[in-house]
């Protein structure tokens, strides 16, 4: 069984009281709790403070392109569907310059687990707007503060019937792990966005002002119904509601290709033998 | 024998099928083959062509004087009555095209009539075109024939001898009444393989072990992905249609960290997309192969059309500096082969190979006596006995020859960690000045001895001690071959032509910048307007042009113009 010991990583170069500090500490005892160690899944990330999680554990990594880190683990997963693969994102990569690929990850469905940590700010580049930032918040380098609309990413998820959309809380480790280790179960498409206050450069949404506003949703509520997920997922305000909102099955992109589904593409060998006849449909 | 036939018509009235039919025909008759298209960006209407050249001798280009055109529409015989050679004929159905042509190169076949009358229906008029043309040309029509028993199998006997009476009335038609219709064919040998240089690269690829393939369409380099789709189920390859081209090279660059050989493929605007995926691709030292179908630019440019256009592109294209190779066949032969050294060089050295096609090529259809496939290289560089691979493995431990031992993750207990920032030796992110010039020498010093060392030389065709050379790159070979052999009694001239474009070879076993030097007139060819091969020579090996030929109109050079271009240089 793996232990703590075995995920000990660099020191992170994190802003200390950084929410990433406890998404990490969480991550590890998930992976632990879950009997997975560090050589027997793939980790994804791509730029950003959250970019740099997986040099502060030990696992395999690919730390490639701002926004891109979804694409990267679909193309490894597909070449090696029986490695579980994470990716690790921030607001800006995931919501902002790979937005287009969440999109689209949402519709293959793969079986993938987004982590995105979401402090509603660039931190990275010292405190730009991200897409998650709120309306009218004052921003150094726009003159007249962020003046667009705060992407809502659970919605966005949700109509596109992502099959996994949970929200949770840098504050709050027992829950998040709960849907770590929950969205790992799950099988499909997860996505996991964890409310983390950047200390440094997000003066508005702090641990106070979240802590004031999360609570978790109960066992009242229904996180099959899609309709009523959407309506969950837009309270945002003085409650801001935590937990799995949504869940649901769809057929796993990597289910439907016969060929993949018991030795992954990255065991399969080469039959060069095969290209002979392959030569002749060239007689034609 | 040296025939050119053009078929020219609206886009979606079938001009493909009677081209496709023929060459089909040809090539099983044994005759050599070249066929090259012009298109437009559009599904039904406007003016297409498609040209084919078939030989008793083999052949590499298109001609510009025509035998015999089959006029589908107006504009072809506006076009093409011009074009016509000496004896040459068009055919013609002046009831579909509502006006009547006088004049011995006229020949009007009622296609639809013969159609209606022996096939039962208009459909069957391009298989009477086609049987016409066999008449024309006194080819044996037992072959067509064949071809379309075997075509309408599925549909059953009616819609076959539909079919067959059909060609068989089109091809009666001609020989009764062809009477200016002076042709004489070789005899026919033994059947040749006839190959389109896109499909040439997917063959090559699937040939080399391609396990993953991800692309966003975008012509002319759809054509790799349709051909590797079509071999997807056999092979057990993973094909996916991206959502953008970004994506495309990220996800080939997944699969290949995964442990897989993996590609992409796209035109040059797809490419600019692609740009930061190649860096990450150099930094992460993850081997990859990209097609670049090239089309002109800027843009969206002539989206249908032919350039040699983006090798400097491709060549400067990525911020950092790091080695990678760019292959431009030009051939579909050499795209069979260039694709298989290109996996095999992306594995050995962990780098980004391109491969540089055109439009021309990349639509083009030659013939060949077979491929030579024991000249295939597959070596699997991976490192995937966890029996090799200790607890402590280091993605990116620094050797000797630059190469670190590529672990595939997973198999054992060690992880393989990379990253796209600077790294250290077990892939984790680094500002340290020391370790960043260790791994910049490493990906770059270190290794590229030993790629210079693979890429081979230009080829060299024609009279020893030439006092002209003329010089490309990419599909310019078949055209500068047939120059060279063309104008061979009136000069004393020879090619030099590269499809290891870069790094470019060194010139320990051939001196080809000596044969530039020591030649009295060494003239560059180009399907591109400021000489980009030409800079090349000049920057890496100090060699200057002093004469260039550059064409960059979005159309392929055929024989005669080329030829016209020398001469006029020449003087």
């Amino acid at each position: 069984m793996p232990s703590l010991d075995d995920y000990k990583g660099r020191t992170p170069a994190w802003c200390p009281g950084c929410g990433n500090f406890s998404i990490l500490k969480t991550f590890k005892e998930a992976m632990v709790e879950l009997g997975l160690a560090p050589h027997q899944f793939m980790l994804v990330s791509g730029i950003g403070q959250a970019g740099k999680f997986p040099h502060y554990l030990k696992c395999n990594t690919f730390n490639g392109l701002h926004g891109r880190s979804l694409p990267v683990a679909t193309g490894f997963r597909l070449a090696n569907n029986k490695m579980p693969v994470f990716v690790v994102s921030g607001d800006g990569d995931c919501y902002g310059e790979g937005g287009n690929h969440l999109m689209h990850g949402i519709r293959r469905n793969l079986n993938i687990k987004y982590f995105i940590h979401d402090n509603q700010i660039y931190g990275l580049t010292k405190g730009q707007g991200s897409p998650t930032t709120m309306e009218g918040m004052p921003t150094k380098n726009l003159p007249y503060g962020v003046l667009s609309n705060q992407l809502n990413p659970l919605s966005l998820a949700i109509a596109l019937n992502c099959t996994f959309v949970a929200r949770g809380f840098a504050g709050d480790q027992e829950q998040l792990k709960y849907l770590i280790k929950e969205a790992v179960n799950h099988e499909g498409f997860a996505i996991v966005d964890i409310l983390q206050p950047c200390v440094s450069f997000n003066k508005v949404n702090t641990y106070e002002w979240y802590k004031q506003r999360v609570y978790h949703l109960d066992n009242t509520y229904n996180c099959q119904s899609r309709a009523e997920a959407f309506a969950k997922s837009l309270e945002w305000g003085d409650r801001i509601p935590t937990g799995i909102l949504f869940k649901c099955r769809r057929p796993l992109f990597e289910e439907k290709i016969p060929f993949i589904q018991d030795t992954p593409l990255s065991s399969q060998p080469f039959d060069i033998s095969k290209v002979g006849k392959t030569l002749q449909e060239f007689f034609v | 024998m040296d025939y050119t036939i053009k078929i020219g018509g609206e886009a979606g009235q079938g001009i493909q099928t009677i081209g496709d039919t023929l060459s089909v025909v040809f090539a099983r008759s044994g005759y050599h083959v070249f066929t090259n298209q012009d298109y437009e960006s559009r599904i039904r209407g406007g003016h297409n062509y498609y040209q084919l050249r078939l030989s008793d001798k083999p052949v590499h280009c298109a001609r510009e004087a025509v035998d015999i055109v089959v006029a589908l529409d107006k504009v072809s015989i506006m076009e093409y009555e011009k074009q016509l050679a000496q004896q040459g004929q068009i055919i013609y159905d002046s009831q579909s095209l509502k006006e009547k042509h006088e004049g011995n190169q006229f020949l009007d076949v009622p296609f639809v009539r013969l159609a209606v009358e022996h096939g039962g229906n208009k459909i069957m008029a391009n298989t009477v075109a086609t049987g016409a043309v066999l008449g024309m040309l006194g080819i044996d029509i037992e072959i067509l024939l064949g071809i379309l028993k075997d075509t309408f199998k599925k549909k059953g006997e009616e819609i076959i001898k539909a079919n067959v009476d059909s060609a068989m009335a089109g091809y009666d038609f001609a020989v009764n009444n062809c009477i200016k219709c002076s042709f004489v064919s070789a005899e026919t040998s033994k059947a040749k393989m006839l190959i389109a240089g896109n499909d040439a690269i997917g063959f090559g690829a699937v040939a080399s072990g391609l396990k993953f393939y991800s692309a966003y369409p975008m012509t002319p380099g759809t054509s790799i992905m349709l051909y590797v789709a079509s071999k997807a189920k056999d092979y057990g390859i993973v094909v996916e249609q991206a959502e953008d081209e970004i994506a495309a090279i990220n996800m080939a660059l997944g699969a290949s960290f995964a442990g897989v050989r993996a590609m992409t493929g796209t035109s040059g605007g797809g490419f600019a997309l692609m740009v930061e995926g190649l860096s990450l691709a150099a930094i992460t030292e993850t081997p990859v192969v990209i097609a670049i179908a090239q089309r002109p630019g800027p843009a969206t440019g002539l989206p249908t059309k032919t350039a040699q256009a983006d090798l400097l592109f491709a060549l400067y294209s990525a911020h950092g500096e790091f080695p990678r190779v760019i292959m431009a066949p030009g051939t579909p032969e050499e795209c069979f082969f260039l694709t298989n050294k290109a996996f095999d060089m992306a594995e050995k050295y962990q780098i980004p190979v391109i491969i540089l096609t055109d439009q021309y090529l990349a639509d083009s259809q030659w013939t060949y006596e077979g491929f030579d496939l024991n000249k295939l290289k597959y070596t699997d560089y991976r490192l995937r006995d966890k029996d090799l691979i200790g607890e402590d493995y280091k993605r990116h431990a620094l050797t000797d020859n630059g190469i670190s031992p590529f672990a595939v993750p997973g198999k054992g207990n060690y992880v393989v960690v990379t990253d796209s920032d600077e790294h250290d030796e077990e892939g984790h992110i680094t500002e340290d000045a020391q370790m960043t010039i260790l791994m910049t020498q490493k990906r770059l010093h270190k290794k590229m001895p030993a790629i210079i060392k693979d890429m081979a030389p230009p080829k060299f065709y024609g009279s020893d001690n030439p006092e002209i050379v003329i010089v490309g790159w990419g599909s310019m070979y078949g055209l500068l071959r047939e120059a060279v052999d063309m104008l061979t009694n009136k000069y004393k001239i020879a090619m030099l032509h590269f499809s290891e474009v870069y790094p470019m070879p060194d010139t320990e076993n051939f001196d080809y910048i000596k044969v530039l030097t020591e030649a009295k007139r060494a003239i560059c060819i180009e399907q591109n307007v400021t000489g980009q091969l030409a800079h090349l020579l000049a920057v890496e090996k100090g060699f200057r042009f002093k004469e260039k030929i550059n064409k960059y109109d979005g159309r392929p050079f055929t024989l005669e113009q080329l030829i016209g271009e020398i001469n006029a240089l020449i003087g």
